[in-house]
């Protein structure tokens, strides 16, 4: 269960210190052809993040956010340029490939829950094991801690469409987090929620950091950035700033 | 770069994937029922015309055998004409008449060779005529008259009274035995036994009835015959054209060395010199299985072409509604790859849930096909079908060999699909 929420703004904030290289992204550059334009999406990105960072990607939109976070999810590949997860060559990875990195290594978080809707909060959980071919019983065990740990114990057997979207959020987040992997990877995640539901989301992320979990959030509300030990602003394909947040 | 798993491990992946698509395919389906059974219509028709052209096919081989036992599978026909179309009539058309006389000789011969693989030679001359007995009359019935060794040719059973005897016989006594459905029909509710019935204006006494035999196909009974003694059908009907004999075998699993014993016989019988054709055709009932192959052929092919036709038509029903499927959860499986899904995931999810849908539709055209079987068996107990299980073993083939071939495409192109784009698309 999660504690009971500290009040924010005074909450001492834990800064864990930085564990090995996870990602290190060296003058990544992605172009787009949009009919007869291309479009720059990055002009040459250099990121390093750490195990253990709790970092925010900021920018308005058509800043290439979207672009690095698929990049860094390895959704995408780059144009030019080098990406090394764990010290594995990304850019050079075939689909399939790709596709076990992120089963193992990334949990995402979309903006829009991305449940199935005909399956219940477990299977939804369930669902990386999965792919990674867990055996069921196994797979159900770690689900339904996983669900325990946001607080969704009670609703292990609901479809989505029982659950609120705080609720459905937390599923989502249960999810990135039952493979264990060394980044969670959140594109907006209070997006598609009230502020107060958001901020309940945002806090269930503090918690999992400090449960030890690498954390990049995607977002353009300050608030949410807040919450962040650390920030990257992009700006037309490029980083136009990185710094420590804090009090 | 990725460690490589082992086998057993990727076996395992494999299985649980496998499992996992077959839930989803079945939830989908259940989500969509009344789009999933319309999509399998196709393929219920297909499938149905597939079995029951299977059952038509299988009940024609079976009734054919059944008839052929009920005729007396060890009997040879010895007779002027083939069975069967012949091009060059006038090779036969100057054949001289077979002769009673002919069975006569032929039997003195079988008795005088060692080991002879022949039994027995019995005359038989027939033709078609209407039987009266009062005021009923009955058209139609094969009326024949042979000798009273016609009852070692026949392994067929009395409902009452005897054939008749050798003094009977060679008396050219003027006594029947009658068909089942002509003494049912002359004789209705009561015992035929003793009454006359008249074929062509003279009396005969009927001395017995046969068992009920049933139909050859459906198409000639058994039933509707008249025997009497040879002696007394010539008196009636000129029995120069048509005469024939019949040859009983001792061991039908010998027939073709019987038959070569009978040509030669025959050709003694007939005198006939060394180099000369034969001027008699020594016909058999398997004969008769190669006059059904055109029969078998033209239903074969009309199901044939049913079947695939609708198959066709199924399975680009089914390619559609897979591309419904794939357009509609492009967002599905943008999520899945994300969350580690490989092509060769979505590829099998799609297949799956394509075949699923054919197979469902394979149920329930077995389903139909069976009900239609049951129909025709309770409504025409004549009419042979015969439903089998090779023909359900079949049928599922089928459904599953056209449900991966429609659902081939549209899987193959969500299996290719760009996470981001399927990810982004709304």
């Amino acid at each position: 269960m999660i504690p009971p929420p500290p009040p924010a703004t005074n909450a001492p904030r834990t800064v864990r210190p930085p564990g090995p290289l996870v990602i290190d992204i060296e003058g990544v550059t992605k172009l787009y052809r949009m009919g007869a334009e291309i479009v720059h999406a990055l002009r040459g990105v250099t990121l390093k993040v750490h195990r253990n960072e709790y970092m925010a990607i900021m920018g308005p939109s058509g800043s290439g956010k979207s672009t690095l976070m698929n990049m860094l999810g390895c959704l995408d590949t780059p144009t030019s340029g080098h990406y090394h997860f764990n010290s594995k060559d990304v850019s050079s990875m075939s689909d399939d490939e790709l596709a076990s990195i992120r089963n193992r290594e990334i949990g995402f978080v979309f903006q829009t829950f991305n449940l199935l809707p005909r399956s219940t909060s477990l299977h939804n959980v369930e669902l990386p094991l999965i792919y990674a071919g867990l055996p069921p019983a196994d797979r159900r065990e770690q689900a339904r801690k996983a669900l325990e740990n946001v607080g969704l114990g009670d609703r292990m057997l609901h479809k989505p469409n029982e659950l609120s979207g705080g609720q459905r959020q937390r599923v989502a987040i249960a999810r990135a987090l039952v493979n264990h992997p060394s980044i969670i990877l959140a594109d907006e995640p209070t997006g598609n929620l009230d502020s107060k539901t958001g901020e309940e989301i945002m806090q269930l992320f503090d918690h999992i950091y400090e449960q030890g979990n690498t954390i990049i959030v995607v977002t353009h509300e300050e608030d949410i950035a807040r919450h962040a030990r650390r920030a990257i602003r992009l700006h037309d394909g490029l980083i136009e700033s990185d710094r420590m947040t804090g009090n | 770069m990725i460690p490589p798993i082992p086998a057993m491990k990727t076996l395992a992946r494999f299985y649980y994937e496998f499992t996992e698509s077959i839930r989803i395919a079945w939830a989908q389906i259940r989500a969509n029922k009344m789009r999933s059974v319309l999509t399998a219509l196709g393929v219920i028709i297909g499938i149905v015309a597939v079995t029951l052209m299977g059952t038509a096919i299988r009940g024609i081989d079976t009734g054919f055998q059944n008839s052929l036992a009920m005729l007396g599978d060890d009997v040879l026909y010895v007779q002027r004409w083939p069975w069967g179309p012949v091009e060059d009539w006038w090779n036969y058309v100057n054949r001289p008449p077979i002769l009673v006389t002919d069975a006569e000789k032929l039997n003195r011969i079988i008795e005088n060779t060692p080991n002879s693989l022949l039994e027995i030679a019995v005359p038989v001359a027939g033709r078609g005529s209407s039987v009266k007995a009062g005021d009923s009359s009955v058209d139609g019935i094969y009326v024949f008259g042979t000798t009273a060794d016609y009852a070692r040719i026949s392994g067929v059973d009395y409902t009452e009274g005897r054939l008749f005897n050798d003094l009977e016989a060679s008396g050219g006594r003027s006594v029947c035995v009658l068909g089942y459905d002509v003494a049912e029909a002359l004789f209705p509710g009561r015992s035929a036994l003793g009454g006359t019935v008249t074929v062509g204006g003279h009396p005969l006494t009927v001395i017995g009835v046969f068992a009920k035999q049933g139909e050859f196909l459906g198409l000639f009974s058994f039933d509707n015959q008249l025997v009497m003694p040879l002696n007394a059908y010539r008196k009636m009907f000129s029995i120069r054209r048509s005469t024939d004999l019949r040859v009983k075998v001792t061991d039908k699993t010998h027939l073709q060395e019987g038959k070569e014993e009978l040509v030669g016989a025959m050709r003694r019988v007939r005198g006939q010199l060394p180099g000369e054709r034969d001027n008699f055709t020594i016909n058999e009932q398997q004969a008769f299985k190669a006059q059904l192959d055109p029969v078998k052929t033209a239903i074969a092919l009309a199901g044939l072409f049913i079947t695939g036709l609708s198959l066709f038509v199924g399975a680009i029903g089914i390619m559609n509604i897979t591309f419904v499927s794939v357009k509609e959860r492009t967002k599905e499986i943008g999520t899945r790859k994300a969350l580690g899904a490989r092509r060769r995931t979505i590829l099998l999810q799609f297949l799956i849930e394509a075949v699923s849908i054919c197979l469902i539709g394979g149920t329930i055209g077995m389903v139909v096909a069976y009900a239609v079987f049951l129909g025709i068996h309770f409504q025409m107990p004549n009419f042979p079908v015969q439903f089998s299980p090779d023909l359900v073993v079949i049928s599922m083939l089928v459904s599953v060999v056209t449900g991966i071939i429609s659902g081939f495409a549209p899987a193959w192109g969500a299996s290719r699909l760009d996470p981001v784009v399927a990810l982004r698309y709304e």
